[in-house]
């Protein structure tokens, strides 16, 4: 289905506005501003959608800002929408309405909620464009936009300790690699003159500059998504935020997951294959490195978790674990591009992006469920909670067996694709993998059991399954979840097969704009 | 020699920044070296834009002569305008911080454990 050029810049354009007006309609009424909200979000994802089903047709979209013509100075910027852009966009949409929905009950009893619905619209905005943007330096905008929007958010309940304290850290993390990014950006254009991604990559020699700024732009990056060794301020960040944003987070934190495929794939495609050092490839080297970064993040992810006694700090270990998954697929796919089973765990991986984030994502919700219920989050005080909380204890088993990889759910499908294609690679990658997704089944089965079952513990006793609002939005993942575990191959050949090849294929991103002419 | 003043002191800014923020105790400290590594990059970026005896980059009323690259410029601009939010949303997260805590001293301040 074709779409008229300027979509690609209302998806960004109408939560932006969506966040100005918030405070104003929220004047006038607080039921009718939450309505406008989620009718912002919803038209937003129908654009994101609309949108998809033109690039998945008939391929990369762009949108220019500025001039449009290539006198000199050239002074615009431009998006660039192809297959892994608009399949990250589509799970940032789908996550947020849900979160805002949730929102509905779950935040009705704080004040200041006109500012809290204007910094998720803009936290969406500033997601939104970091997946859609063409341009290095409008990245960087757009990176800054959604870590201070949702730093704002982590330290949204201010009245405690902690989560001024996880904003805190949160910033600090945030600020710096926004600013090595910033560095990063100026090192590549002060030597080739330009800051358009595609025209960069057609042009750029992999000079000693050229590796600085590499490195800088994927430690940052990987440093905001929260790979292990950078992964401290994740728990605290997830832990601390009310559950409706702990599920924006995950998305926030996907799409600087996307920066780092979108710079090793794209930025540096062209350079990283051709060139070798020791006789090893550069882009085999980096993947390595990436597998060997991926295996620790799911170890410790998943020993950390054993040993959380709060709910969503375990839960938060135990996407830093499935963020270890997402990357071993996709480094996997590096070491072993061109082959079968290097395309075959490219797919797992960038397939195990979305399914994380609906998996964790729900699991948050639950998480969040639990503490609107019972004012409560530490593992120990909890129990028989399944006996008033029917609804919950459903969405949290459909969860938790997502997320340790249980067959027919999605987790499965996508773990299912990345055991096969490491095991071709190396088989110990896949007995870590596989073991790890046992403990972490272990772990969410102590959970469960601390949690909904036992005796029905006597200060319980009235508690009451949370509101519709809640279980709807719940609902909705949970139905997704299933959906995608039971037809798997739909999505694979639909969304997930043309993202794996839009990343391979990085001359198609550059020729777009750079002999296209655009 | 003397052109490269400028890159070196952008070493030296970010260096101080990464120090200040890596082994300084107190939350003040860490935000101005944040504030530091920001100027560092921002004076990276304008040097960038510079030519040896270039003039202001304004077209209308340009008396002639080599000017500065204006994008830099303008990229500085942005970058300045999101480091005053991000500082400002900093220290009044440190103001809170204080509030609850009664410190600034970041090895008081962790009762988010491990």
């Amino acid at each position: 289905m074709n779409v008229p050029d300027y979509t690609v810049a209302l998806v960004v354009a109408v939560p932006l506005l969506g966040a100005f007006l918030t405070p104003l309609v929220g004047r006038i009424n607080d039921k009718l501003r939450n309505i406008f909200v989620i009718i912002v979000l919803a038209l937003n994802a129908f654009l994101v959608f609309l949108l998809a089903s033109d690039v998945l047709t008939t391929g990369i979209k762009t949108y220019v800002f500025g001039a449009k013509d290539l006198t000199y100075p050239i002074v615009r910027i431009l998006f660039e929408v192809d297959a892994m852009s608009i399949f990250m966009a589509i799970i940032s949409s789908i996550l947020v309405t849900v979160a805002v929905i949730y929102s509905w009950s779950f935040m009705k009893e704080n004040t200041g909620l006109d500012k809290y619905y204007s910094l998720i619209l803009l936290l969406t905005a500033g997601m939104l464009g970091m997946v859609l943007t063409g341009d290095m330096f409008n990245f960087f905008v757009f990176l800054e936009i959604s870590s201070i929007a949702s730093c704002a958010l982590i330290a949204f309940w201010t009245n405690k300790g902690e989560s001024v304290e996880a904003g805190f850290k949160y910033i600090v993390i945030s600020a710096m690699g926004a600013l090595f990014v910033l560095f990063a950006i100026a090192l590549l254009y002060g030597q080739y003159n330009a800051l358009n991604i595609a025209l960069l990559s057609s042009v750029i020699q992999y000079t000693f500059l050229d590796k600085i700024a590499l490195v800088l732009l994927i430690v940052a990056l990987a440093m905001k998504a929260g790979i292990v060794p950078m992964h401290m301020w994740l728990p605290d960040s997830y832990g601390s935020a009310p559950s409706s944003i702990s599920i924006i987070l995950v998305s926030a934190t996907l799409a600087s997951l996307y920066g780092v495929f979108r710079v090793i794939f794209t930025l540096y495609g062209n350079v990283l294959s051709k060139i070798a050092n020791f006789g090893i490839p550069v882009n085999v080297f980096i993947g390595w490195l990436i597998v060997a970064l991926a295996v620790i993040s799911i170890l410790i992810g998943v020993i950390m978790a054993l040993i959380q006694t709060d709910f969503k700090r375990l839960i938060a270990y135990g996407a830093v674990a499935e963020l270890g998954y997402m990357f071993l697929g996709i480094g996997t796919g590096i070491v072993a591009l061109g082959t079968a089973y290097g395309k075959t765990a490219l797919d797992g991986g960038i397939f195990h992006i979305m399914n994380d984030a609906l998996d964790v994502g729900l699991l948050f919700l639950v998480a969040g469920a639990i503490y609107y219920a019972t004012k409560e989050t530490s593992l120990d005080k909890l129990g028989g909670l399944a006996r008033n909380m029917k609804y919950t204890t459903v969405f949290f088993i459909i969860g938790f067996l997502a997320v340790a990889g249980m067959p027919p759910l999605n987790g499965f499908a996508s773990k299912l694709l990345i055991y096969e294609s490491t095991f071709q690679l190396n088989p110990i990658l896949a007995i870590v993998a596989i073991l790890c997704s046992i403990l972490l089944l272990a772990v969410f089965v102590k959970v469960f059991y601390s949690a909904f079952m036992g005796p029905q513990l006597p200060k319980f006793k009235d508690v009451k399954e949370v509101p519709k609002s809640m279980l709807f939005s719940m609902g909705i993942i949970a139905c997704i979840i299933v959906i995608f575990g039971l037809f798997p191959e739909f999505i694979i050949n639909n969304l997930v097969e043309p993202a794996a090849n839009a990343l391979i294929g990085y001359s198609e991103y550059i020729s777009q704009v750079v002999v296209g002419g655009i | 020699m003397i052109f490269n003043i400028p890159y070196i002191a952008v070493a030296a800014l970010i260096l101080l920044g990464l120090y200040a923020l890596i082994f300084k105790r107190n939350l003040i400290k860490m935000v101005i070296g944040i504030t530091l590594i920001e100027s560092g990059v921002n004076l990276f970026l304008i040097t960038l834009g510079y030519r040896k005896e270039s003039i202001a980059p304004i077209y209308t009323s340009s008396p002639g002569g080599v000017m500065a690259f204006p994008v830099p410029q303008a990229l500085t601009l942005t970058s300045i305008v999101i480091g005053v939010a991000v500082i400002a949303l900093m220290l009044s997260l440190v103001m809170h911080i204080y509030r609850h805590y009664g410190t600034l001293d970041v090895r008081k301040v962790r009762r988010l454990k491990e």
